[in-house]
């Protein structure tokens, strides 16, 4: 499987890596008391680390050319029959979602609230994602600045709170309201915008919102923030903390099957498809008759929503917000979870949100790693895997009628 | 009238900052079409090596004017290399993929970097120590121009001409020319496009870096998080003038670097971000080509 002249080219990639890192890994100074700490043992680490992932890597990329001369004997549509067929049976996916429901469902029985509230993020982030995965994976817009429109969502719910004490039930769909109306305001001036330029755009749109945010106070009271947001109520109970936050839990399932539900539906319609037309080739889009920007403005405006609900529910979730939870990690986040999951693919856009939520959660250890590892994954996906975790199957149309004979 | 004069050459030289991080964005979109996010965290990588190096050298009792070269040196050569490395791992496997691919990989790669460099080293501000002592002819002018600004501005006229020059007369600044032009056909006529695209990471990641270790020692302080701001701005400067146009990065720098100094001078400081960003969003949407860009229309 290795041959020797890969193990050579490893010994020299680790030895370059190991002078990459010199300055950066091994010496660590201190300026003032003019002290420096020679951190040899990360040379050791690096160069073996190098070593290893250059074999690795090298093994996947042979395994995945063996992989492709096999399949191209084959034809595609029967491959992914093959793969996947085994899931559309409803023998078999049946029990599998309701063994998914029933733990959904009795989670916070079984768990601690401390786990319970974790849970709560990770739902929170499937929304996000599944939001983000209309923009980006559905109509192929990179959009850096999605966290805008959470931010947006959080102080909709936030200031209407404080000034006329406005409550949970009616802010949600105010803050969807207010996002999509922003994600409008966006869209309009920027559409005619190719990829690259409207990713750095929405990125500054983005940075513009949480430096306005940071700086008015008189609006937004600055980066000390709003707090004492009430969490959501219902019909006027009054609940305990653990009460608040499965209550909160279970809100947020049915929000996420409503997600679920409504983006399903929007992917298998007209416009769903125009969307998908529009990310393949924008010109033969248009040539089929297709509106570039009335479509295109749905795909932010759509987007946005779920940004402002889940917006809203951050904000009665914490309880407080301020606009440091806004920054342009946040929607980098947001981003890598379409990526890893799969841009376009529902399940694979849940799958990457729970993965990437609550895996650094768990792993407490690696938590300083985190941001680290999100960088490298969007690194490596797009190299090895760009159509993510679980990629996204296109809608095919098999022809059933009878074929005329020449 | 003095505190305009003083205004403008503050907005001078953050324009020649800004100037030789921006050569490094629009020299690589013109020649391979990527806006390189990682092109700030290069800047920063240039900076960390400059102080680790400066402050190596200084403890064991190297001369000024040796720390001065070597550390200049150590940052273009250490900065340089990561640029390559970050260009043959992060892009080069994708360069015929679909445009979003390689722009997500850049976003990737500069989280990336930020947060190597916040574990390696430290997540606080360091202070950096200044390289360039103060000149005595400068004593006069010590209310207007600093010794440190000087310094920026003569090094980065420098360096401008040095460049422009390397470009316009050179084997390989023809081959980096014709590549930007047409890619396919310089291939064609047998010009390694590989090691263009090299070359061009490597010397727009040694600007960066003596940007870096300028701006540090100018400011007197870094972190992890500098090359974020300092990237995007820099790409503002870059699209203002007219991306993958040279004479027009450093005129959009000029020009951001003026509008943004003035402003804060006579508006208000905490917006400063705000204008740089309003700028890019405004330019983008009335004039995508830029000052002194062309503007391309899309063939089918």
């Amino acid at each position: 499987m290795i041959s020797l002249k890969d193990i050579r080219s490893a010994i020299l990639i680790s030895l370059w890596f190991i002078f990459l890192t010199f300055p950066l890994m091994v010496i660590k100074v201190n300026p003032i008391d003019r002290v420096i700490d020679w951190r040899w043992l990360n040379m050791l680490y690096v160069g073996g680390g190098s070593f290893f992932f250059y074999l690795i890597s090298r093994i996947f990329i042979k395994h995945k050319e063996a992989r492709q001369d096999k399949m191209q004997k084959k034809q595609e549509s029967e491959r992914i029959e093959k793969s996947w067929s085994i899931f559309y049976k409803p023998k078999v996916y049946v029990p599998f979602l309701v063994i998914i429901a029933l733990f959904a469902l009795a989670f916070p029985l079984l768990f601690s609230t401390y786990q319970t509230n974790i849970m709560i993020t990770a739902l929170m982030y499937v929304m996000l994602g599944l939001g983000l995965n209309i923009v980006v994976g559905v109509a192929g817009l990179l959009d850096l600045g999605y966290v805008a429109f959470y931010a947006v969502g959080a102080y909709s719910y936030s200031l209407l709170n404080l000034h006329f004490g406005i409550g949970f039930w009616t802010a949600l769909p105010i803050g969807a309201l207010m996002a999509a109306t922003f994600g409008i305001l966006l869209g309009f001036p920027v559409l005619r915008l190719r990829g690259d330029y409207l990713a750095i755009v929405t990125l500054g749109f983005g940075e513009i919102i949480r430096l306005i945010l940071e700086n008015w106070n008189e609006f937004s009271q600055g980066p000390s923030g709003i707090s004492n947001i009430p969490r959501p109520g219902l019909f006027g109970l009054e609940m305990s903390l653990n009460g608040a936050i499965t209550y909160l839990y279970y809100l947020m399932i049915i929000l996420v099957l409503f997600t679920v539900f409504v983006v399903n539906r929007l992917q298998n319609s007209r416009i769903g498809r125009a969307w998908f037309a529009l990310r393949e080739d924008e010109i033969a889009c248009q040539a089929m008759g297709i509106d570039k920007t009335t479509t295109k403005l749905r795909a932010f405006a759509l987007g946005a929503t779920w940004a402002g609900m889940v917006g809203v529910i951050f904000a009665a979730k914490t309880t407080f917000v301020n606009p440091a939870s806004f920054t342009f990690l946040e929607s980098a986040i947001i981003l890598c979870i379409v990526v890893l999951g799969g841009m376009g693919s529902i399940i694979g856009v849940i799958l990457g949100a729970l993965v990437l939520i609550l895996l650094p959660e768990y792993l407490r250890a690696f938590s300083d790693y985190r941001m680290l590892v999100f960088g490298g994954v969007l690194v490596i996906m797009m190299v090895f895997r760009p159509q993510g975790i679980i990629s996204n199957i296109r809608r095919t149309y098999t022809f059933t009628g009878q074929e005329d004979s020449p | 009238m003095d505190y305009f004069i003083e205004l403008f050459f503050s907005g001078l030289t953050r324009g020649s900052i800004y100037a030789l991080i921006a050569l490094g964005y629009t020299m690589v979109y013109g020649i391979i079409g990527l806006i390189n996010f990682a092109h700030g965290e290069i800047y920063m990588i240039g900076a960390f090596t400059a102080l680790i190096i400066s402050t190596v050298l200084s403890i064991y009792g190297f001369p000024v004017l040796a720390i001065i070269i070597l550390t200049t040196l150590a940052a273009a050569v250490w900065s340089s290399a990561y640029g390559y490395t970050v260009e043959k791992l992060a892009y080069k496997p994708l360069r015929h993929a679909p445009r979003l691919s390689p722009l997500i990989s850049a976003i990737g790669m500069s989280i990336f970097l930020q947060n190597y460099v916040l574990l390696a080293q430290t997540p606080d501000f360091l202070p950096f120590p200044s390289l360039v002592p103060d000149f005595a002819f400068m004593d006069k002018y010590a209310g207007v121009v600093g010794s440190s600004d000087m310094a920026i501005l003569v090094s980065t006229a420098i360096i401008m001409i040095m460049l422009t020059m390397f470009i316009k007369f050179t084997r390989m600044g023809k081959a980096m020319r014709a590549t930007a032009q047409d890619r396919k056909m310089s291939m064609l006529v047998g010009i390694n496009v590989n090691r263009v695209i090299s070359v061009t990471f490597i010397i727009g990641s040694a600007l960066a870096a003596i940007g870096g270790l300028l701006v540090a020692s100018h400011i007197g302080q870094i972190n992890f998080y500098i090359g974020f701001i300092a990237g995007i701005k820099a790409f503002t400067a870059a699209v203002l003038g007219g991306i993958g146009s040279i004479p027009g990065a450093v005129l959009g720098s000029m020009i951001l670097g003026l509008t943004e100094s003035l402003a804060t001078g006579y508006v208000s400081s905490d917006y400063e971000d705000v204008f740089a960003f309003t700028l890019l969003v405004l330019i983008l949407i009335f004039r995508p080509s830029g000052l002194l860009g062309k503007a391309t229309t899309e063939k089918v």
